[in-house]
């Protein structure tokens, strides 16, 4: 008995466009990424389990403050009482208006100065009394 | 006078390795990128000046001493139990308003836990009192 013979084909996958199809994927990557950019003093923030997320950076001011009652903003220590100011100038920025007031604020500070900072982002008005704890997550 | 025929050369770039470098690239970026996203407990101060009144039984105290003890109503309860607690008052009255007050010396991870619980319990109408001078 005779076995025709199968014709072999030769399977080849193209790869003249792979380097098109990184470079998407890179250009990609450069452009999301953002450096990890540190504006602020340490603190040790809280956890908690039912978070939010942020709606991306660039609408976003950050307050840092610690313990000691430090303030930080925008790589600079401020002043309780220039909270105030410095947020309104932020909502009324044409160019990158602020949405949200992150507080990173660390977990032993006490009330009192938290208080007093929601007090100068009340007196801001605006968007700057949106304000978002800063946390972690909770484990579970 | 002859003249010479120039040879035409042809040059070509490698692009052999072109993929190779592509991938160095992109491996680097996939590396180093720190897709991180910012996140917490959001909330809505109420803005400068304004007060309302409110009738006493649809408001429902939640005290935070400065030793982090809670008490709801003059019952003193865990943080963890408070979810239940809040929900059950919430399905009891819907219009209810939780009104956090806390000491000047209780410390911020002690409200924010607070706050995590009234979040999961799906409260809405949250109220953050000035905090009482010891």
């Amino acid at each position: 008995m005779k076995f025709s013979k199968k014709n072999k084909a030769e399977a080849v996958i193209p790869t003249a466009s792979l380097p098109d199809l990184v470079f998407l994927l890179i250009i990609f990557f450069m452009v999301s990424s953002v450096f990890k950019e540190f504006r602020g003093i340490p603190v040790r923030l809280p956890s908690a389990k039912q978070i939010e997320k942020l709606p991306g950076k660039r609408n976003v001011a950050y307050i840092y403050a610690n313990e000691r009652d430090l303030i930080s903003i925008d790589d600079r220590f401020v002043d309780l009482k220039e909270i105030s100011k410095i947020m309104y100038a932020k909502c009324t920025d044409p160019l990158v208006p602020l949405r949200v007031v992150s507080l990173r604020i660390d977990e032993r500070a006490n009330m009192s100065f938290v208080s007093k900072i929601q007090e100068e982002l009340r007196v801001a008005g605006g968007a700057a009394l949106n304000v978002n704890y800063s946390t972690k997550t909770a484990s579970q | 006078m002859m003249v010479e025929k120039k040879k035409t050369r042809t040059t070509t770039i490698p692009t052999a390795t072109l993929p190779d470098v592509a991938f160095l690239l992109l491996l680097f970026f996939l590396v180093t990128t720190t897709i991180d996203v910012d996140k917490g407990l959001s909330l809505v101060l109420p803005p400068k000046g304004e007060t309302k009144e409110v009738s006493k039984k649809n408001i429902l105290n939640i005290l935070i001493n400065a030793e982090g003890k809670v008490m709801v109503d003059d019952a003193e309860m865990e943080i963890s139990m408070l979810k239940t607690v809040i929900q059950n008052k919430i399905a009891e009255n819907p219009n209810i308003i939780l009104s956090v007050k806390t000491d000047a010396n209780t410390s911020y991870r002690d409200y924010i836990r607070v706050l995590d619980q009234l979040k999961q319990a799906n409260a809405k109408k949250i109220s953050i009192a000035e905090p009482e001078k010891s």
